[in-house]
This record gives C-alpha cells, sequence and structure tokens, in this order.
C-alpha cells in the first residue's frame, strides 16, 4: 500500500513535468528555448513516471525493464538534443529577436566552414 | 490584450482539467493517461505549424519521449509487460530518427 501510494506520488509530478514541458514547447519563442524546456520533459517527466513504475512493480520483470528503459533515456535523449540544437545552429536557423548574444557565433567555430 | 490571451488560456486549460478530472468517469490511471494524450496534442501542434525544420524535429522527439511514458501507464492499467518492451524499442527507434534528421538538417551525408 505504501509502495503503490509512493510510486502513484512519482506518477504524478512525471505527468506534471511531461505537461509543463510541452506547455514551454508551445509557449517559447524560439528553436533553442523550446529545446531548452522541452528537454525537461525527458529527464524529470518520463523518466520520474518510469521510476514510479519500478516503484509500484517491485523487482520483477517489469520493474526492471522501466529501470532499463530510465537509463537508455538519460543515456540518449541528451545527445539527441546536443545534436538538434548544434544542428539547427549550424543551419542557420535565427535566435529570437529578443535574445542578447551568440557565444557560439562568436566563437568563430563557424568561419572555417 | 494580454491579460485577454492569459485569461482565453487560462479558461480554456481550466475547463479541460475539470471536464478531464471530474466529469469523466473512470480510473485514475485513465485520466493519468488523458492527461498525456492531450500534451501530445500539443506537441502536434508545434509539429504542423512549426516555422522552422527544427521545431517540428524538436517536436517529434517530445512525441517519442511522452508516448514511452504513456506505454508505461498502459502496462501499469493492464498489468501486462510487453509494453514495456514496446517503450524500450520506441526509444531506441526515435533516438535514431531524431540523429538522423539533426544530420540531415546540419546538410551533411548521413554516411560520415
Amino acid at each position: 500500500m505504501i509502495r503503490q501510494t509512493i510510486g502513484m506520488v512519482f506518477i504524478w509530478v512525471g505527468i506534471a513535468f511531461d505537461f509543463l514541458g510541452v506547455l514551454g514547447l508551445v509557449r517559447l519563442p524560439d528553436v533553442y528555448s523550446r529545446l531548452q524546456a522541452a528537454t525537461k520533459c525527458v529527464t524529470f517527466g518520463t523518466a520520474g513516471l518510469l521510476f514510479g513504475v519500478f516503484i509500484i512493480k517491485g523487482f520483477s520483470s517489469f520493474g526492471f525493464k522501466a529501470l532499463l528503459g530510465i537509463a537508455f533515456i538519460f543515456f540518449t535523449s541528451p545527445a539527441a538534443a546536443h545534436a538538434i540544437s548544434r544542428a539547427a545552429h549550424r543551419g542557420r536557423i535565427p535566435l529570437a529577436k529578443e535574445s542578447v548574444v551568440d557565444l557560439y557565433e562568436a566563437d568563430g567555430e563557424l568561419k572555417e566552414k | 490584450m494580454r491579460v485577454a490571451r492569459w485569461l482565453i488560456g487560462a479558461t480554456v486549460l481550466g475547463s479541460l482539467a475539470t471536464l478531464n478530472f471530474f466529469v469523466f468517469e473512470g480510473p485514475l490511471l485513465v485520466k493519468l493517461i488523458n492527461v498525456s494524450l492531450f500534451s501530445s496534442l500539443f506537441v502536434l501542434f508545434r509539429v504542423v505549424y512549426g516555422p522552422s525544420p527544427a521545431d517540428r524535429i524538436v517536436a517529434v522527439d517530445i512525441l517519442g519521449v511522452l508516448i514511452i511514458g504513456m506505454l508505461a501507464l498502459f502496462g501499469l492499467f493492464f498489468d501486462q509487460g510487453f509494453f514495456l518492451d514496446i517503450a524500450l524499442i520506441w526509444a531506441l527507434l526515435s533516438f535514431v530518427a531524431s540523429l538522423a534528421f539533426a544530420k540531415i538538417l546540419e546538410g551533411g551525408r548521413l554516411d560520415d
């Protein structure tokens, strides 16, 4: 019973983070800030949800599959986000009008290409 | 104008949340799955109306992550373990697809 309650709390927090991250994906003005909002719903949202499933199901095959999913998401999703943002900057997708500095542009890495 | 936009958004979100949580009869897990489906509706809005290709790629990536969480909830609801297998395979394919889309967006070839 106490395990069920703690797992449901983790699932609630995960669903709330998912919803808020998606809200940021709709509301924010720019590709990069949208990516920054949307990566929250990976590390806290879906990973928290899978951890709640692991707490509810315990050390069975179901729970270990959930743990494997957490490990896989933690390894792959920041790599994918970094690749997308780097490709967007190299593909000359502009920043928002409100942004004040672009250090990656000023670094001069793009000039040698 | 700004106040009107905030009011409209709060009304829409509040009405959806109340409809979802108080009128709909069902178990709690089904309501949570409904919230997740509603979030994926937002993501589909960004896929359709995204101004640049990178927005669409980000949205598809996040849609994969949302569907992984939704499949975990489905497995918890039906008490079946194979939904987590589907979730793992979905995560793998979503990762590869995101990397390939990023590579195409960067302008390079796929084999270097």
